[in-house]
């Protein structure tokens, strides 16, 4: 048995003598289930880990952004509502909940509960993209989407008399937040449109009985790629919307 | 054949993930609720460290971390570890290119 042996378990000497005695899953190259979705969950969690430096990137530049163009940053931030971004993160923790249901279904071979699990997921995945749509059309409307249609007006003549106007090139600052706030939740939506997509094929596959057999690392995997999603947002939210509200002077 | 598991699993109970769920909800509406504080600078201190709390509680009982080998631990701690270097290191090159000019 000369496998590349990753798993944390020991490959005891007389395991897996008799070739049938093992699920029909196990392929060839390991030695043990254990090992195979051990490697599994590793591929899932270093993928992961290169989404923490891609989705990095962009963190890094709002922070120095913010600190370079402080008010015109809260000025941006402060257009955003803290209600919708409330209903948003709601809406997405419970989603990260009800699929950690479906996984605990998946390795209880319960497949009805799997099923209802990930259709509710799939419905707040979406209801999470019809708020931010919603979000992204008023910004629209409101001549705030960075380039040539882009307005100033509303931060140099504010509507509302507790804000202070900007001057004109400050003002125009404002740009790059909006940039940024349409680079990171517009990357963000991908994501969770790609997982809205995962998700549609796992039930089509989960329908024709698949997934039932203990053999769980896919659903598992896409509960990862789901709850590393919902962990963005937990930051997007309060950087986006939460910590402009009370500007330093 | 029944299907033998060769590896030990351990499943989480839904009564823990419910809880975790509630507290999540409840951190959410705490972190909403202090952003209509004036706490001055401590205002995004609080809100980010009310996220981190959030993000450490999935990864630990909804990615299943807590129950995961040291390998996947000390990958995702590798993970974060580069990323605040990456940060710390960025960070600190633009805080000194014009030093002494602000």
């Amino acid at each position: 048995m000369d496998s590349q042996a990753i798993a944390s378990e020991p490959v005891g000497p007389h395991e897996n003598q008799d070739a049938h005695d093992h699920p029909p899953y196990l392929v060839h190259h390991f030695a043990t289930i254990g090992q195979q979705v051990e490697t599994a969950s590793f591929g899932m969690w270093v993928f992961l880990v290169t989404e923490i430096m891609f989705f990095g990137g962009m963190f890094m530049a709002y922070l120095l952004y913010r600190s370079w163009y402080y008010h015109a940053f809260v000025a941006g931030s402060n257009l955003l509502s803290i209600q919708m971004g409330t209903i948003m993160t709601a809406t997405l923790i419970v989603s990260s909940f009800t699929v950690a249901m479906g996984v605990y279904c998946a390795e209880t071979r319960n497949r009805k509960g799997l099923i209802v699990s990930l259709i509710i997921t799939l419905v707040l995945g979406l209801s999470f993209l019809g708020i931010k749509a919603d979000e992204w059309h008023g910004a629209y409307v409101e001549h705030h989407i960075p380039g040539a249609n882009f307005s100033i007006e509303d931060f140099v003549h504010p509507t509302d008399a507790r804000d202070i106007p900007m001057a004109p090139d400050e003002a125009l600052h404002t740009q790059i937040f909006f940039f940024l706030y349409f680079s990171l939740t517009g990357v963000h939506a991908l994501h969770m449109i790609i997982g809205c997509c995962v998700l549609s094929v796992l039930l089509f596959q989960i329908w024709g009985g698949a997934y039932m057999d203990g053999h769980t690392s896919m659903i598992q995997n896409f509960g990862l790629y789901w709850h590393f999603v919902d962990i963005v947002w937990i930051f997007l939210f309060p950087l986006l919307y939460l910590i402009s509200r009370h500007p330093l002077k | 054949m029944s299907t033998p598991t060769l590896h030990e699993h351990h499943t989480v109970r839904p009564k823990t993930y419910l809880l975790i769920l509630i507290m999540l909800l409840i951190l959410t509406a705490t972190t909403t609720g202090v952003a209509f504080l004036d706490l001055g600078v401590l205002n995004p201190v609080v809100a980010l460290a009310i996220a981190v709390i959030k993000s450490v509680l999935v990864i630990l009982f909804f990615m299943h971390l807590r129950y995961s080998s040291r390998l996947l631990k000390l990958t995702l701690g590798a993970g974060f570890f580069t990323f605040l270097v990456l940060i710390t290191l960025t960070l600190s090159d633009y805080i000194s290119r014009s030093w002494g000019l602000w």
